[in-house]
């Protein structure tokens, strides 16, 4: 199972506390981490990343395994430690602001 | 005796405030999606309990909302359990999707407008500024959105339909932004005439269907906006705010960025009907439940200083349509009050004598239960202030 930390406000909109475990569709990548996550709670498509490019939201940020992979292709895969759980994929909303 | 509810948006969440049919004491809850702009919170006036918000986010984007138990409890359309599934099998959750309409079908693929440095640019949408539920169905509400746009959903807000005829029209590519954004931020349905809707964006101006939203038309002659190259222009008026009697639906009164104006001919034509206003800059403008001549105003100073003038706070009433004002003052600031009241924060209720309230960007929400004579402040303290709207409730 992965392992998904949403931002606070996410996870009020998805009605969960916590972690999420979420099987994901192998190879384990950003996209199919997403994929996952919006079929299970499809309250947010939309609010990571766009409804029609897919594209990341400017303001949305994925790290795992302590490195910044928002920049990465959503289809390369991600880590061993995240596609095994032992690390999980951490989605938060960019520190913005004074 | 009736109740009223008052549903206000703010900065920082939704508030819901009610009171019996005096209007002296209010239960206050709140706040609901906490951290969220809420732009705009209205309930369908078929069925009170059916109330729709939008939140919105700069790091999250849009979400639509929906009670059905008069805010007791909420949920984004399509995305219950029942929800989940489509009948071909495919996850729904589209409630939150605003797609512009591009399609050969609509007739004219529109994909560009005017930036602020004159250069064309793509529609991308924002956000959802003004709910406007259907006088006859509470599935059936439509949405104003930034950038300028028109939607309407008629599955209580699962899904999102743009009409493609309003950007489509051929002054959509001189649409520009204001400093706010480029918002339709207005929507009027004639109760009368189910295929006339009116709307107001910024800046483009007021635009009018009658025939159901397929085509749309401009409806701005009488305005007058000297920050235009032509002041007279067919589109590019900075129109804050328009809105009508339900007795009288082709009588629009406007709160432009300057200027309050007053049409008697569904806006065909408009004149200015600002008078003895010490300022006819402001955004809010509103009628009376049992008078159609008797508007409100909140003069601000200027639209570089958004505050009252000299640092009172003063609703102006009219009772005859416009031109001669009253000051009213009674219950609020008249010193050091240096909030701004926006343009979807004010309304009325229906009682006997008329409720009028308004929000400002101090967090307060203001109340007269006669017609505007004195006021007190529901609350002092809330978030910034977007919108406020009110029920009546069995």
């Amino acid at each position: 199972m992965t392992r998904v930390v949403l931002p606070p406000h996410l996870r009020t909109l998805a009605h969960v506390d916590g972690e999420l475990e979420l099987k994901v569709e192998t190879p384990v990548t950003q996209g199919s981490v997403l994929d996952a996550l919006e079929a299970k709670y499809p309250m947010l498509r939309g609010t990571i990343r766009d409804h029609v490019t897919q594209l990341r939201r400017p303001m949305v940020r994925f790290f795992a395994c302590g490195e910044d992979l928002s920049h990465e292709s959503p289809d390369a895969p991600l880590p061993d430690a995240i596609a095994k759980g032992s690390e999980p994929f951490v989605i938060i909303g960019a520190i913005a602001g004074g | 005796m009736s109740k009223v509810r008052v549903l206000a948006g703010t900065r920082k969440g939704a508030f819901i405030l009610t009171s019996d049919g005096a209007r002296k004491r209010w239960k206050v809850s709140g706040p609901h999606f906490a951290g969220w702009e809420i732009y705009h919170v209205k309930g369908s006036p078929v069925d009170p309990d059916r109330i729709y918000a939008s939140q919105t986010s700069g790091w999250f984007g849009q979400i639509i909302q929906r009670s059905n138990n008069g805010g007791k409890t909420w949920n984004t359309p399509g995305s219950s359990q029942e929800e989940l599934q489509s009948p071909d099998g495919m996850q729904k959750g589209e409630s939150n999707k605003f797609v512009y309409d591009t399609s050969p079908e609509t007739g004219k693929p529109l994909t560009t407008h005017q930036w602020y440095d004159g250069t064309q640019h793509p529609w991308e949408f924002k956000r959802v500024w003004h709910l406007e539920p259907s006088l006859h169905d509470p599935d059936h509400v439509y949405a104003g959105v930034e950038d300028a746009a028109l939607f309407e959903s008629k599955d209580g807000g699962k899904t999102w339909h743009e009409f493609a005829g309003l950007r489509g029209s051929d002054t959509g590519p001189k649409w520009q932004p204001g400093a706010g954004g480029m918002c339709l931020h207005t929507i009027l349905l004639d109760p009368k005439n189910p295929n006339r809707i009116s709307i107001a964006i910024s800046a483009a101006g007021t635009f009018r269907t009658d025939d159901g939203g397929k085509t749309w038309k401009p409806i701005n002659r009488g305005l007058h906006s000297q920050f235009l190259p032509d002041p007279t222009a067919e589109v590019g008026h900075c129109v804050h705010r328009i809105a009508f009697h339900p007795s009288r639906p082709n009588t629009l009164f406007m709160q432009k960025h300057w200027d309050v104006m007053r049409s008697d001919n569904a806006g065909e034509s408009w004149q200015e009907v600002s008078g003895n206003l010490p300022t006819d800059f402001g955004f809010p403008i509103d009628v009376h439940a049992h008078e159609p001549e008797t508007i409100y105003v909140v003069p601000i100073k200027s639209d570089s200083e958004h505050y009252p003038l000299k640092g009172r706070l003063r609703v102006y009433r009219s009772r005859g349509g416009g031109n001669e004002w009253e000051a009213l003052t009674k219950g609020l600031p008249q010193r050091n009050c240096y909030v701004n009241v926006l343009r979807d924060a004010m309304s009325v209720d229906s009682l006997e004598p008329c409720g009028i309230y308004f929000g400002t960007t101090g967090g307060q929400v203001y109340a007269s239960a006669n017609s505007g004579d004195s006021w007190k402040a529901i609350v002092h303290d809330l978030p910034a202030v977007l919108s406020v709207e009110v029920q009546m409730l069995p």
